[in-house]
């Protein structure tokens, strides 16, 4: 595990998907072939999201590599993966965020039920108004409590009166457990929280404009062991509303919080079962060389 | 002890030195630039505080209707045409009644300034009953005489006035009747021939206007330029080459931007020529690559983290700009811009060309109205023969040096305020 946070450490502000880990490669797992098909069960009935055959280019650089995957309604899936695997980058393009790279490139059919989330016509904003995300490091306005929160809802003009959006403000901090803490600071700078504090505003922004898909990009990565738990708590409440896709190094927090859990490998996804099949009988060796910490 | 510790040792004392050293050079370097400092603003204040004060000398002027040829001191028209400058003569007679020969009075006459005369205009205008009668006045003193008093025993030996005059005004002073007040028409009138009558006043407006256009034009052409070219241009060839002029623009010396201003904006679209808005639109050109450095680098200090917060919940890309960027960038664009302004204000070359240096007594009304501005007053004046102006001269400067200090110290206030600690 102090290797996987250390890589993280080291890959973390760089470009996952344009290093590949070179370590990798040298270690005795050449024989290694990438399943022709992802194993494991990566479709599920009725899904939230459908992602079929998913390809992300930068450039002349593929970092995804025919990816497909369902999400289904109300469930947490966790994509776990050594650093450089290409999980971010996957995440990133559920909701459009690589928009803003110029060199990137999105193939393939990815859907929100059944909105094709490239067609030209889908609006970005319309799209990040249902998917929304919270990034890995704590990233809140400089601006008060209640600004952060109601900046969504504003944006989106969700509440037309004071009172409205001080109940949105309100049920979001509550769902977010950050109520108590802040109700009597609202009008406080939100830089001025502690780091976890930070996250779990990040995350009450978010759910402000209730999205249908929230997306964490290693969300506790940044938070001390306290912090993370509280975070885990409210991913779990959370699954009673949304449906949450999650990065994660840890792997004891994928374990913790997800149902189903996605395991990427350079850019390819190698397996997709429930949790607790993953950790306990992983049905590819790439798999299960990952979990037991062979490589990280 | 090891062999690597007594290595270490060896080589303490010599690193030590070399530290000491860097450090000193430092210290030198800024050492330098104070004292070059201290040297500006010692020659400077000691030239030029004498210009805040002239001399005034008292008179008991007698308002003679025949010599003034005024009948009614009530009719604008007369008093316009009155002969004041007789009145203050026949005082200056009655004050020395020895002085008769012509050339003699002529001399006595050259102790007061022009300006006395106009000031006695205003005084019978306010007070028409004063006609015919005799007052006790204080008058303006000529440059000369001023000079004469302000200065020491050599000075006055080496004054270029005569012996007569001298006599008469070691007279007066002997009397009490020299005074030193300040010189409030240093800050409130126009240029002038007369050293003891000009004054910064017409110039200090002239450049408040030039400012004033150069603001309005540069500040939000820089700031769009700025936005545009970071947070929308794509990165290709064609904006590293937009890019790279820019940098280039800001080390163009501004005398081809008064060229480029004089072929352009007066021979091409005609714009009149010595006003503050040409020198504004001239000024821009200048200022504007400096607005558009310093605004991009200051949008550059904006953590990505916030643009990627607010586009994830559905910013457009110009409301991520106006809602996080530009208010987090606002700070420093500000400097930028102010230092910008500073630069600008003190800009003469350019100026030149475009008609600016013109002799300008009247108080500018507005952007249109023909002026000059400060720096192009200090060049005018250092040029002039008189002797009165090497003083003038200097206590323009130091106003000059006033409003680029008070703008400087303006944007490092700003700067500490707005700054947001992350």
């Amino acid at each position: 595990m102090d290797t996987a946070e250390k890589l993280d450490k080291n890959a973390s502000g760089r470009n996952h998907a344009e290093e590949p880990m070179i370590d990798l490669e040298e270690q005795p797992m050449q024989e290694t072939r990438y399943p022709e098909h992802t194993v494991g069960t990566p479709f599920v009935d009725d899904p939230k999201m459908r992602l079929r055959d998913v390809d992300v280019f930068y450039g002349d650089n593929q970092a995804i590599h025919k990816v497909s995957l369902d999400i289904g309604k109300n469930e947490v899936v966790a994509l776990i993966g050594p650093s450089g695997c290409g999980k971010s980058t996957f995440l990133r393009s559920l909701n459009r965020m690589n928009d803003t790279i110029d060199i990137c490139r999105v193939t393939g059919e990815l859907f929100l039920e059944d909105q094709d989330l490239y067609d030209p016509k889908m609006d970005v904003v319309e799209l990040r108004a249902r998917v929304g995300m919270v990034f890995q490091k704590p990233n809140p306005f400089p601006k008060s409590i209640y600004d952060n929160v109601a900046y969504g809802p504003r944006l989106h003009g969700l509440a037309n009166k004071k009172y409205e959006l001080d109940e949105i403000v309100e049920t979001s901090l509550r769902k977010a457990g950050l109520w108590d803490e802040v109700k009597d600071r609202l009008h406080a700078p939100g830089t001025g929280l502690s780091g976890g504090q930070q996250q779990r505003l990040c995350i009450a922004r978010t759910i402000a404009v209730s999205p249908e898909v929230v997306l964490m990009d290693e969300p506790c990565s940044a938070l001390d062991p306290i912090a993370t738990a509280k975070i885990e708590e409210l991913i779990d409440e959370l699954t009673e509303s949304y449906t949450i896709a999650i990065v994660t190094h840890s792997m004891q927090q994928a374990a913790r919080v997800s149902n189903r859990t996605a395991y990427f490998h350079l850019g390819r996804l190698i397996e997709v079962n429930d949790t607790e099949t993953v950790f306990t009988k992983p049905e590819h060796e790439l798999t299960e060389a990952y979990i037991t910490g062979r490589f990280g | 002890m090891s062999k690597t510790t007594e290595q270490v040792r060896k080589s303490l004392a010599r690193r030590y030195r070399a530290e000491r050293r860097f450090r000193a050079y430092g210290i030198i370097s800024i050492a330098i630039g104070l004292a070059a400092l201290a040297i500006l603003f010692t020659d400077i204040i000691g030239k030029g505080h004498s210009a805040f004060f002239e001399h005034y000398i008292k008179l008991d002027i007698t308002f003679n209707e025949q010599t003034l040829d005024i009948e009614d001191a009530r009719d604008p028209e007369q008093l316009n045409y009155g002969n004041y400058d007789g009145i203050v003569r026949e005082a200056l007679k009655t004050r020395f009644p020895e002085v008769t020969e012509r050339l003699q009075v002529r001399e006595l006459s050259a102790l007061m300034s022009i300006g006395a005369g106009y000031e006695l205009r205003d005084l019978l205008r306010e007070n028409p009953e004063w006609l015919g009668t005799t007052q006790t006045l204080w008058l303006l003193a000529d440059d000369d005489v001023d000079l004469f008093l302000k200065a020491g025993e050599k000075g006055r030996e080496d004054s270029r006035m005569s012996a007569e005059q001298k006599a008469w005004i070691t007279e007066l002073e002997a009397a009490g009747d020299t005074e030193r007040r300040f010189n409030a028409s240093f800050f409130s009138s126009g240029d002038s021939r007369e050293p003891e009558l000009a004054g910064i006043w017409s110039a200090v407006v002239g450049s408040f206007f030039t400012m004033l256009v150069t603001l309005c034009l540069s500040f939000p052409i820089g700031v769009a330029a700025a936005i545009y070219l970071e947070e929308f241009a794509p990165r290709n060839r064609f904006t590293d080459f937009i890019e790279v002029n820019i940098n280039n623009l800001a080390a163009v010396p501004s005398i081809i931007f008064g060229l480029l201003g004089l072929a352009i904006f007066i021979n091409l679209f005609g714009v009149p020529r010595s006003v503050p808005v040409l020198g504004g639109l001239v000024l821009t050109l200048m200022t504007l690559p400096t607005i558009i450095i310093t605004s991009r680098a200051s949008i550059k200090t904006v953590p990505p983290s916030i643009r990627e917060a607010a586009m994830g919940l559905g910013a457009s890309r110009m409301q991520v700009v106006l809602h996080h960027v530009l208010p987090l960038a606002l700070p420093g664009m500000l400097t930028g811009a102010i230092i910008g302004m500073a630069q600008a204000l003190g800009e003469t070359a350019p100026l030149l060309l475009i008609g600016m240096v013109a002799f300008i007594v009247d108080i500018p009304t507005g952007p249109l109205d023909a002026s000059t501005v400060l720096p192009v007053q200090i060049y005018l004046w250092a040029d002039s023969p008189e002797q009165s102006f090497v003083a003038m001269t200097s206590a323009a400067i130091m106003v000059l040096l006033a409003f680029l200090i008070a703008m400087n110290t303006l944007a490092v206030v700003l700067r500490k305020r707005l700054e947001r600690r992350w």
